[in-house]
């Protein structure tokens, strides 16, 4: 991410520029997202803000309540955390091995960022849940969560799959379903007490 | 032709000095073994008499073998990252490849002579591992969502810690396990002077893909009938230890009688009993709760759910 450089004369106030330059980028990261097509804007500049807004996010909606039963109830705030970061570097480390061209960070920065239908898709379930139980809001949340997950692997094979070998790409987008599915689930089973 | 016969002969004194210096290459020499038949072995050059094996699988098995020696000319340091790249040298028609011939064991075929041929792979191992984790936290979780809509009085909860049982366990036995077997059966070797084992990532390897088989068996558990789930559980784990059996059994079979028994009946025993804690841990049927707090629940039958129960306000679902 590009540095700005401030005035010498005023040590004490921060320039708003930096800021709203580093917001834009991942608003318009978002929008890649969101519309994914071929192009190369998530893998160059890439860089972790979003990815660490839409985590903890989504592991702010997720978390269960202190007051609720320790055993048994939906993931902690850290237990999410830990699994889409350490997920993350596990699907990483793994495209690596397996001989991809992609640095490592820019990876990071693509699987965070095509967490954001996700996040979207948690949002949606939370107001629905509000409207009360029955089958119909479980069909609903069960397709949003099914829309917004294809969603996401659309969005990041579109980004990763080229920088496999032909013979292996299915080896390597595998894991990414697993970690997007396995995301949705904790969203789909979300239930508030 | 003088020229030709010169070149074999040189290539087979390369091959057995390569062999001589990298002791951890698993093949054996067939030079003491006479009476041996058809056994692991990989022969370069004239070789006399080759037992059971084809000879379209000799000519195979040579091509594998000067790949390994090419292979294993350029092994770098374990402190480098190409050293891990080397474990994930395959390709998706190989890790299917050896996926099918984990289910379908054939007892002429070891898994690692036939699918691995000196190549062992940790993607396979680590992401059936992974998934088989994940599988079995949400299907306990299917289950308790079906159950909770044929019996209400049912609390239904995510059970997340589930998962990290899950995880834990399955990566234990799949790494463990292997472990054990690999340093028990090296002291046998030290002891009996015989056969070379596996190597440490072969044995991974076999009980990694081994547990494949386990994933649309647990996934098959969904459907609540109790003797198709026995059934099914059988089925996988006859199909999953035959296949261990088959690949150790060329291996054991060099040492005496009791140990060989032993060691295959320990190795099925193992595998019997994770399939049994899958079951008991993941699938039991609930207990239905009371409004009264839920530790009180261990006061109850845990299969018959009590009718006259106040159902209570359930998780919207």
């Amino acid at each position: 991410m590009a540095e700005a450089e401030e005035s010498p004369g005023d040590p004490g106030t921060a320039s708003p520029r930096p800021l709203m330059r580093d917001l834009k980028a991942v608003g318009k990261k978002f929008m890649h997202v969101l519309y994914p097509r071929k192009s190369n804007t998530l893998l160059r500049d890439w860089d972790l803000w979003g990815p660490l807004i839409l985590c903890v996010t989504l592991a702010l909606m997720l978390q269960r309540d202190s007051a609720d039963s320790e055993k048994d109830g939906g993931p902690q705030f850290a237990e999410v955390f830990v699994i889409v970061w350490f997920g993350a570097v596990t699907i990483t480390l793994n495209s690596k091995l397996l001989g991809g061209n992609i640095s490592f960070f820019q990876s990071l920065c693509v699987l965070g960022y095509c967490i954001l239908p996700l996040t979207v898709a948690m949002l949606i379930c939370r107001l629905v849940l509000l409207a009360g139980p029955g089958p119909i809001n479980f069909m609903v949340r069960l397709f949003v969560v099914i829309v917004m997950f294809a969603w996401s692997i659309v969005a990041s094979t579109a980004f990763l799959a080229d920088s496999q070998p032909p013979n292996r790409r299915a080896l390597a987008v595998y894991p990414v379903f697993l970690f997007y599915f396995v995301i949705s689930w904790m969203i789909l089973t979300f239930t508030p007490q | 032709m003088a020229a030709a016969d010169e070149l074999t002969f040189h290539e087979f004194e390369e091959a057995t000095n390569l062999l001589a210096e990298t002791p951890d290459a698993a093949t054996t020499s067939r030079s003491d073994q006479p009476t041996s038949q058809g056994h692991v072995a990989v022969a370069v050059g004239s070789g006399d008499s080759y037992g059971a094996e084809d000879e379209v699988e000799e000519e195979s098995d040579k091509a594998a073998l000067l790949q390994e020696k090419q292979h294993q000319q350029q092994q770098p340091g374990f402190w480098t990252f190409s050293y891990y790249q080397s474990f994930f040298d395959v390709d998706t028609s190989q890790v299917l490849d050896r996926i099918k011939g984990s289910l379908l064991p054939r007892p002429g075929h070891n898994f690692v002579r036939h699918y691995l041929r000196n190549r062992p792979d940790l993607y396979g191992p680590f992401w059936i591992c992974a998934t088989l984790a994940f599988v079995l936290a949400v299907t306990g979780n299917l289950t308790l969502v079906l159950a909770q809509r044929r019996d209400p009085s049912i609390h239904y909860s995510p059970q997340f810690h589930k998962v990290t049982v899950a995880g834990i366990s399955i990566y234990c036995y799949a790494w463990l396990v292997p472990l054990a077997l690999w340093g028990f059966l090296r002291w046998r070797k030290g002891v009996r002077e015989r056969v070379g084992p596996y190597t440490f990532l072969e044995t991974v390897c076999v009980y990694g893909y081994s547990l494949f088989v386990f994933i649309p068996m647990v996934v098959l558990w969904l459907i609540p009938v109790p003797w198709l789930q026995w059934l099914f559980g059988a089925l996988a784990l006859g199909l999953s230890a035959a296949g261990l059996v088959f690949t150790l059994w060329p291996v054991v079979r060099e040492d005496t009688r009791l140990v060989a028994a032993a060691l295959l009946s320990t190795v099925v025993l193992l595998h019997a009993l994770l399939a049994m804690g899958c079951k008991l841990y993941f699938f039991q049927s609930l207990p239905p709760e009371h409004v009264a707090p839920p530790h009180q629940a261990a006061s109850l039958p845990t299969n018959i759910p009590l009718s006259p129960t106040l159902p209570r306000s359930m998780a919207p679902s």
